[in-house]
């Protein structure tokens, strides 16, 4: 089967490669280019481990093909900190202890950084709504809520 | 497979309509890839209408709006014009899903993967909104409560594909309002719903009405009595009631862990009377 040849940009970085017709943008992410933040959780689009910023949307990335991502401007979790120096939303979800297992986290941090950039004054309704496409067994969302709220203030002030 | 992404609607068309195992149509695949991934579909060929020109778009003209296939419902919910005229459409929409699905997910998907619980579905039903639908013998528009046939079916042949949503400019005095029942607060599908359009006269009278339920039946139900019912009415006590009565009395809904039909009546019945006031007050009534 003949490979689709994409030609893309991710965290800044032009990107090309060759897919299968019907492989998950995650999957290409994960498998071929190695950048394994974000994570399978249930593949249908339900727990948001998987999200990318695509053209300024957050999406799940197991619900776009990697064909689809020619000519679109990607963001990943990979793209968040700059070199040693981590992103607010990192840094609080560390002060906060907002992760336990971690297998969420790369979803919760790019679903926020999403929903900081469209509404930097969030109320807690407000990101526990903005979040509720991103499960978490572990922390019962409070201290992620925290975390959120806690960033929010400190990138105003920035 | 082959994953195609066409130019023109003329090439989209041609190639579903040329195609010989199965085809689909993609542009937000938050239904088609969840299908494909269960092993529900296996397409031999992926039609992505995503780069066709005018199809991202909402349109406003001189006749209403013309609600492109591939605009995601995130981009519904940021369209100020169109929150203003037809905010039953909107909420409807904004409900399907996560964010994450929001920024992908469509309501012409939402029709077109045709479940009996699609909440824009009766949204639109409501709003009598038109599918414009392009196809190997050329274009027509059809009333939206005709594509869906059963779960998963549509009235659909092969090789077409809906282009855009239509929806009438909005006369003064109107209002319009979705809701549903879901066991949680969000990312949840219907246990029942209601979409309810009014437009009222100087006095506050309802001139005209639509009424649609939706996971009430194998596909969405537009209830005429419920209307007539409504219409010459300043929605008082006592038409609501009947309101719910004849509203419970239409649901052909099936019985499961998540509803059973007794419940669902009911609930049909009240989410009824409930989006009517809120079309209502939305209409300028009091």
């Amino acid at each position: 089967m003949a490979g689709v040849a994409v030609s893309t940009t991710i965290n800044g970085d032009h990107v090309e490669y060759l897919c299968q017709p019907d492989e998950t943008l995650l999957d290409v992410l994960r498998d071929r280019l190695g950048l394994t933040g974000a994570k399978e959780g249930c593949g249908t689009g339900d727990c948001g481990a998987c999200s990318v910023i695509v053209d300024n949307r957050l999406v799940c990335s197991c619900l776009v093909l990697g064909a689809e991502a020619e000519g679109r401007q990607i963001e990943t979790i990979e793209g968040m900190a700059h070199g040693d120096q981590l992103h607010p939303l990192q840094q609080k979800f560390l002060e906060h202890a907002a992760l336990q297992c971690g297998i969420c986290t790369p979803g919760f941090l790019i679903a926020a950084k999403d929903l900081l950039a469209k509404n930097p004054s969030p109320t807690e309704e407000e990101i526990r709504f903005g979040l509720a496409g991103n499960l978490c067994r572990c922390t019962g969302y409070d201290k992620i809520v925290r975390a959120v709220q806690d960033a929010a203030n400190v990138m105003k002030g920035a | 497979m082959r994953y195609i992404r066409p130019q023109s609607m003329e090439d989209a068309v041609g190639l579903l309509a040329g195609a010989a195992g199965p085809a689909a149509v993609l542009a937000g695949g938050s239904d088609l890839l969840v299908r494909m991934k269960g092993g529900f579909i296996e397409p031999e060929l992926i039609v992505d209408i995503k780069a066709i020109e005018g199809l991202g778009e909402i349109k406003e003209t001189a006749d209403g709006f013309s609600i492109g296939a591939a605009v995601p419902c995130a981009v519904l919910g940021e369209n100020a014009a169109l929150q203003k005229a037809w905010p039953g459409v909107v909420e409807a929409a904004k409900l399907i899903g996560s964010k994450q699905v929001q920024g992908r997910c469509t309501i012409v998907g939402n029709l077109c993967n045709a479940s009996p619980a699609a909440d824009s579905v009766p949204a639109l039903v409501a709003a009598g909104a038109k599918a414009v639908v392009a196809g190997p013998s050329g274009k027509r528009t059809i009333a939206v409560e005709s594509v869906p046939t059963g779960p998963g079916r549509t009235s659909l042949a092969k090789g077409e594909i809906i282009e855009a949503i239509l929806l009438d400019k909005r006369a003064p005095n109107a209002g319009d309002a979705y809701q549903r029942f879901i066991p949680r607060t969000e990312m949840d599908i219907a246990v029942v719903s209601a979409g309810v359009n009014l437009t009222l006269d100087d006095k506050g009278v309802v001139k005209s009405a639509r009424v649609a339920l939706g996971a009430a039946a194998p596909t969405v139900l537009l209830v005429e009595e419920a209307a007539q019912l409504l219409i010459g009415s300043k929605l008082d006590e006592a038409t609501l009631e009947r309101l719910a009565k004849v509203c419970a009395g239409a649901c052909r809904p099936i019985d499961d862990k998540r509803g059973s039909i007794e419940f669902r009546r009911k609930v049909a019945g009240v989410l009824a009377k409930r989006v009517a006031t809120t079309a209502y007050e939305r209409a300028g009534g009091k």
